[in-house]
């Protein structure tokens, strides 16, 4: 076997004009994005959007589901989280600009908005919403425990009753083991409740024994446990400090995402709950093939301290995670495209999702750079879904 | 068909105790050393004894003599990464004397006594200015090709603070080279300290790709066309991925950051070279295949063997590349890349 490279990378190539000011004096990018037509796919199969994003329209929604002392706290103290690691979003609340109600309320706080300009626009069957309020980040576990739950009692009322078309994400406190346990459990028989929900910053890794407790309760209720993109986790977002700009905060995520999957397999998470499953929300897929190769290279050099570990971790990684597909990354070529999706080998895995109302949505017609047979678009874009989830 | 000449661009000169340095150490430093219970750097990026830090044979710290007679057969060139962790000792002076005297240590002990052999100049990269003065001292000797960073550092290496490094270095023509390892005191994951050794190991390539991201959108190879920067020990199979996802960022956040003017991956096929060592290569070779060709790797590979740390066989990678291809990376590369 031969491989056929045409690379004409040189170190010698003398790129543009150097500029002492770090461009903040600089011109337009010299270079500019051909915007070739876009490939559009047939809507012929259903379609299961597993990120949507819901936020409380004002304060006051979400205290009217506190109950008084924790109301009283909220007003005076606010919420307090892991502070000095914020980017600002390129765009207010990271939005579509044309997902703000009228009344300015804030984008995904506003059911007959989003059911116009999702679940009716792209005939949505079934939508999971991924409310990113914050609760599992206070600092103040008991009221991240009240947040969590009042949270959850909101959707219910507000989402889940008026729209069957919707399910919805258990919020926990999830730096404490026992109090999100004890929220699964109470909504881990209620039908609307599809996944206990997770950011990919969590102040240590997910494998660490303190997260157990939650996965016990997850595998008593036989729902998973999503991982979302973002937090804010009180250390530097990459393993080398702080960068400056957002497109690294927003681009670097597969760095995290990666660091929880290596900490949940080598920790021996999947050995002790042998039925437990994952869902990884808006970190791409692109890093799985190589990450695993290199696990697998790792554990079979190192596995005499993981001995827990009893099988490759690939394998481990084939049976209990599933991934959601935005933003997915754009290989060079068509084909390149398909040659990731057979070095993932997870065609049973991959779950549709338009991350609406954020400004990297997806639409299912668009998401896809490259055609797909049609038993990967069933799969993909629903049925993947509709079996995890039992929809 | 006989093998092309080859440039070994990873081997490994421990320095095999703090005492091997104090002939180099300025006298107060030399009584600091000998006073306190201070016992040099304490990253521990290959513990002596883990599986991975020494073939079957080898040590995990060898001698010239070791070097020469299982490191060198058959090499042209080999250029020495010494990891020796000054970044982690807090005392920036301190760190900025020991450099010196590693690199002391290296001339004489490597450099005068094999000419096959280069050298990375060691240096107090969490202090820019004293690190530049260390480029500078060393900078003009023909044995040192490139200076040596840890990939774990305080801030990202795309940040305006490394500048000096990088003037220093391309001002000389030499290379920076990021290295595996580094302890610069906060966690190795954006998640937290992982319990295990096999996790630090496994999670250190997403450091690497943190690092990318960085020099890339940090705008460095605008401020110094000329930087090349060499990924030393931390795979190169996430590479591709790596590149469609920032481009994807570029695409649309690329008003954030007017001087990166070009795409992503433009900037990480121009400045960057990736050793093979360790490989992390697929169980499929055509997956491998597929890697190498979406990276365009024949012009991006440079040979290495990480002596004496413990790899894969490097024959399935080897065994992939046309005459040509094999040429450029076991040498051409590395000869363009290092000035050699």
């Amino acid at each position: 076997m031969t491989a056929q490279f045409g690379s004409t990378a040189s170190v010698e190539s003398g790129p543009v004009t150097k500029d002492q000011t770090n461009g903040h004096g600089a011109n337009s990018p010299a270079s500019s994005v051909q915007p070739a037509p876009r490939y559009r796919a047939p809507l012929d199969t259903a379609i299961i959007d597993t990120d949507i994003h819901i936020y409380f329209p004002t304060q006051d929604t979400l205290r009217s589901y506190l109950d008084e002392r924790w109301q009283d706290y909220h007003r005076t103290y606010g919420q307090r989280g892991f502070d000095g690691s914020h980017y600002p979003r390129a765009m207010p609340n990271a939005a579509r600009h044309d997902a703000w109600p009228e009344d300015g309320t804030p984008p995904g706080s506003n059911l007959p908005l989003m059911q116009k300009q999702l679940l009716d626009e792209w005939n949505i069957e079934v939508g999971v919403l991924n409310p990113l309020v914050g609760a599992g980040e206070q600092r103040n576990l008991a009221f991240g425990a009240a947040f969590a739950r009042a949270t959850n009692e909101w959707q219910v009322a507000e989402w889940l009753d008026p729209e069957p078309r919707l399910r919805a994400s258990i919020i926990v406190p999830w730096e404490d083991g026992e109090l999100s346990a004890a929220e699964i459990d109470r909504w881990g028989s209620h039908p609307g409740f599809v996944h206990a929900l997770l950011i990919a910053r969590t102040k240590e890794p997910l494998g660490r024994r303190k997260y157990w407790p939650m996965y016990e309760a997850a595998c008593r209720h036989d729902i998973p446990i999503a991982i979302h993109f973002g937090g804010a986790a009180g250390v530097p977002i990459t393993g080398s400090g702080y960068p400056n700009h957002y497109i690294e905060d927003h681009g670097g995520m597969p760095q995290t995402f990666q660091a929880q999957v290596i900490s949940l397999i080598f920790e021996g998470v999947f050995q002790q709950f042998p039925t437990l499953k994952f869902v990884l929300i808006e970190g791409g897929f692109a890093w799985i093939p190589p990450m695993l190769w290199r696990m697998d290279s790792a554990w079979r050099k190192l596995g005499s301290e993981v001995p827990h570990v009893t099988e490759p971790p690939s394998q481990l990684f084939r049976r209990h995670f599933w991934v959601s597909t935005q933003p997915m990354e754009e290989p060079f070529k068509p084909e390149q495209f398909r040659q990731l999706l057979g070095q993932l080998d997870l065609d049973d895995r991959l779950l549709f999702a338009t991350d609406y109302p954020h400004w990297d949505f997806d639409a299912p017609d668009r998401a896809f750079p490259v055609p797909l047979d049609k038993e990967r678009r069933r799969k993909f874009m629903a049925e993947n879904a509709r079996l995890l989830y039992k929809l | 068909m006989p093998d092309p000449t080859r440039i070994d661009c990873d081997i490994h000169n421990e320095i095999p105790n703090l005492e091997t340095l104090y002939p180099y150490l300025p006298d107060h430093w030399l009584d600091y050393c000998r006073e306190s219970a201070f016992n040099g750097p304490d990253a521990a990026d290959y513990p002596e004894s883990v599986p991975i830090s020494a073939r079957e044979g080898s040590s995990a710290r060898p001698d010239l003599a070791e070097v020469q007679n299982r490191a060198l057969q058959d090499v042209e060139i080999g250029i020495l990464n010494c990891a020796y962790r000054v970044q982690s000792v807090r005392n920036e002076d301190l760190a900025a004397s020991l450099a010196t005297a590693v690199n002391q240590w290296q001339v004489e002990h490597w450099l005068e006594k094999e000419p096959r052999l280069r050298a990375s100049i060691v240096a107090p990269s969490h202090n820019p200015a004293l690190a530049a003065k260390e480029i500078e001292r060393w900078g003009d000797h023909p044995g040192f090709v490139q200076v040596i960073l840890p990939v774990r550092a305080e801030a990202p290496y795309g940040n305006r603070r490394y500048d000096p490094i990088y003037s220093a270095a391309v001002k000389r023509d030499l290379a920076i080279g990021i290295h595996y390892g580094g302890a610069p005191g906060h966690p190795p994951t954006p998640t937290g300290w992982p319990s295990y050794f096999i996790e630090d190991y496994a999670g250190m390539a997403q450091i690497f790709q943190s690092q990318v991201i960085s020099l890339v959108c940090e705008g460095a190879f605008e401020r110094f066309p000329t930087l090349r920067v060499a990924l030393i020990e931390g795979g190169f199979t996430w590479l591709p991925s790596l590149m469609w996802r920032i481009d994807k960022e570029w695409k649309g956040l690329r008003h954030n950051t007017p001087y990166v003017r070009r795409p992503p991956s433009e900037y990480m096929r121009t400045h960057l070279r990736l050793t093979i060592q360790p490989l992390d290569a697929p169980p499929n070779p055509l997956h491998l295949a597929q890697i190498l060709d979406q990276c365009g790797a024949e012009d991006l590979l440079l040979y290495a063997s990480d002596y004496p740390h413990c790899h894969d066989d490097q024959d399935i990678l080897l065994e992939l590349l046309t005459a040509d291809q094999r040429k450029k990376i076991c040498s051409a590369n590395a000869r363009a890349f290092y000035r050699l």
